[in-house]
């Protein structure tokens, strides 16, 4: 017979553990389409369809210019924003799904499991079909509506790098967003996506900052979405994204940097706060509290 | 780090906070008071109590879910406030009556997952897996997807998932319930072996089953209202009521009226009425033999026929009436909390 205690004596770094096993169960989820039905309306219908929202709003309210620079900087600014929906609000709902749904999160939390770790892999689970969302809506405004990308002038490392450092910052966005979940057990249901909506409007997604009250900007220039997003559509996009003057000052070296540095804080707060609430929620016995949403 | 206590604690208590709707402040209810528990190692240890007792509340705070208001605990010599991530690999929980798990993932896989969580490499843990699938009579179920299962089975693929990492302390939280009869005798011999196979092995579980208590457990706290009201071998706790006399009778159908009469008699310590659909069931606790004469008497002069009579030896559910001064079943009937 083997030693299984001996077995378990751990030989691999505990929070990489967690993290390669939650991806491999969020990926489970996320790629379980028995029913290609809904895998298309969640994954291509329903992105297409909030797509198509925003540019009718934006055809009558432009009477139709969609060669202004403004249609390309909404349009990409919608379809990344996507990635927020995915992996941030995703992070956050894994709380909620393991605790409500799957009534695993007890089970989960009592393992020998770096919980923060874990939750950040079940959010980057979704990145891939977030990616899938997020292309086929930029594949059909190239093709349909003339967003000016490319193929030749698309700078890939720059987007390589601010894709992969954003989907971070998501996620430990998501972590922060979890640990309220966890204590606000009762009323934690739309947290995630009432943040993500909100934070929408203030991170330049579908309107350049400048529109906003100046009194709300510093908020907007407070949000690492907001640097994300831009270095997005300048890689895909260049000369075109430049145009607009709310970033005009900064370079993309710049604008990384910031990126850089907002994410550093983020992390860092993320990590305090959630740490803050985990306690909390033990105290409170608020871990496998079931809620019936 | 070899330690002959698994589980010890010392005036172990947890308060929550309750705030009702309208009132301002809040109301605290203690759930857990003032609990001392020493459980050697090598112990199957059975909490027994009626709804509401704490059991869960106790569960909570051993396995590191719930952080205590008063008091200490240690798990395999840790400090579960204090070293919970040294208590979380060498334990192990099942929850009984829920299904949890995930339903996408099949029997295997949900339980391959758990292996990775505790670091079990995959060929042990799928060696590991089919044994207790074997165990536990549902080999075949494997590869069936969690969600095509049944409610039984899905429980007992989380019991397969507590055993799994062989833990040195291993927490069942009222294992059998909802289960079959067929199944839970399954379970409650699994758990038995268990603890045989290997004398480093620890287990608590709480039932409010009596009859789960004293088949299986090697020691039984008997816990109502947070407080530990006796903690002792199950032989010994029944010692105590060597002086009293108790029946069993099995009568025709009782009206509902009779049974304050048989209370009021003199020398009648406890009845409890257990009816079923052609015949009733009435268990006496009696100061003395000879208060059985008067009961009998009512019975007939009632016009009920008497069908059977046992002197029994006490159980484990006399003990608790005897201190607690009611059945399990009144208990929970009288003052019916939330599970
Ligand atoms: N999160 C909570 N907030 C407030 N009160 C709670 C909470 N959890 C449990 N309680 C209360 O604490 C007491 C003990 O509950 P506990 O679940 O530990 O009992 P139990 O012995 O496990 O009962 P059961 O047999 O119903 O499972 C009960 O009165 C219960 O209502
Ligand atoms: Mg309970």
């Amino acid at each position: 017979m083997f030693n299984l205690r001996a077995e378990i004596e751990n030989r691999e770094w505990v929070p990489w553990r967690s993290f390669r096993i939650a991806t491999w169960l969020g990926w489970q989820i996320e790629s379980n389409w028995t029913d290609p039905f809904l895998f298309a309306v969640y994954s291509i219908v329903k992105p297409l369809a909030s797509a198509l929202i925003l540019v009718v709003m934006y055809g009558v309210i432009t009477n139709g210019d969609f060669t202004s620079p403004l249609f390309p900087y909404i349009y990409l600014g919608n379809a990344f924003y996507m990635y927020v929906g995915a992996v941030m609000t995703g992070v956050s709902w894994s709380v909620i799904d393991d605790r409500e749904h799957y009534k695993t999160l007890k089970y989960i939390y009592t393992a020998p499991v770096d919980y923060m770790a874990y939750l950040i892999g079940r959010g980057v689970a979704r990145v891939l079909t977030g990616s899938f969302s997020v292309l086929i809506t930029i594949g059909c405004g190239v093709a349909f509506l003339r967003v000016p990308i490319h193929v030749a002038a698309i700078d890939v490392p720059l987007f390589g790098v601010t894709l992969v450092i954003g989907i971070l910052l998501l996620a430990l966005l998501g972590v922060l967003l979890a640990g309220l979940t966890l204590v606000l057990a009762h009323h934690a249901g739309y947290l995630g996506e009432s943040v993500a909506g909100a934070l929408y409007l203030f991170s330049g997604a579908i309107f350049p900052l400048d529109i906003l009250p100046a009194w709300l900007q510093p908020i907007g220039f407070l949000m690492p979405i907001t640097y994300w997003l831009e270095l997005l559509r300048r890689a895909l996009i260049g000369s075109v994204a430049e145009a607009f003057p709310t970033l005009a000052g900064f370079s993309n070296a710049h604008l990384l940097l910031i990126l850089l540095a907002l994410t550093l804080v983020f992390g860092v707060v993320s990590v305090l706060v959630f740490r803050l609430c985990d306690q909390r929620a033990r105290a409170l016995g608020l871990i496998d509290q079931v809620t019936n949403h | 780090m070899t330690h002959s206590l698994a589980i010890e604690t010392q005036d172990l208590g947890r308060a929550y906070k309750i705030r009702e709707a309208k009132k301002k402040e809040a109301k605290t209810l203690v759930a857990l008071r003032d609990v001392s528990l020493q459980v050697p190692r090598g112990e199957l240890f059975g909490l027994l109590g009626p709804n509401g007792a704490g059991k869960t509340t106790l569960i909570k705070i051993l396995t590191t879910l719930l952080a205590p208001t008063a008091g200490w605990a240690r798990v395999a010599g840790f400090d579960v406030a204090r070293a919970p991530n040294q208590v979380r690999p060498r334990i192990n929980m099942v929850s009984g009556g829920e299904s949890s798990g995930y339903g996408l993932l099949t029997v295997r896989e949900n339980l391959w997952m758990f292996a990775q969580f505790y670091g079990i490499p995959t060929k042990p843990a799928n060696a590991r897996i089919d044994e207790l699938l074997a165990t536990l009579k549902m080999s075949d179920r494997a590869n069936t997807k969690s969600s095509d299962l049944s409610t039984g089975l899905r429980q007992k693929t989380n019991i397969a998932r507590g055993f799994l990492t062989d833990p040195q302390v291993l927490f069942l939280d009222e294992p059998t319930l909802g289960l079959d009869v067929g199944a839970s005798r399954d379970v409650r011999a699994f758990v038995r072996g268990w603890i045989n196979a290997d004398r480093a092995r620890t287990l608590l579980l709480t039932t409010h089953y009596m009859v789960e208590a004293d088949e299986l457990c090697d020691h039984v706290a008997i816990i109502n209202q947070g407080r530990v009201l006796a903690c002792d071998a199950p032989a010994n706790l029944k010692q105590r009521l060597q002086r009293e006399a108790i029946f069993h009778l099995e009568v025709s159908p009782l009206k509902d009226s009779v049974l304050p009469m048989l209370q009021a008699l003199p020398g009648v310590c406890q009845v409890t009425h257990h009816p079923a659909d052609d015949r009733a069931a009435l268990d006496f606790i009696l100061a003395d033999e000879s208060v059985l004469g008067a009961v009998i008497n009512t019975l007939t002069q009632a016009d009920i026929r008497l069908l059977r009579l046992d002197k029994r030896a006490p159980t484990l559910e006399d003990v608790f009436v005897n201190l607690v001064g009611r059945s399990i079943e009144e208990v929970e009937r009288a003052d019916p909390s939330p599970a």
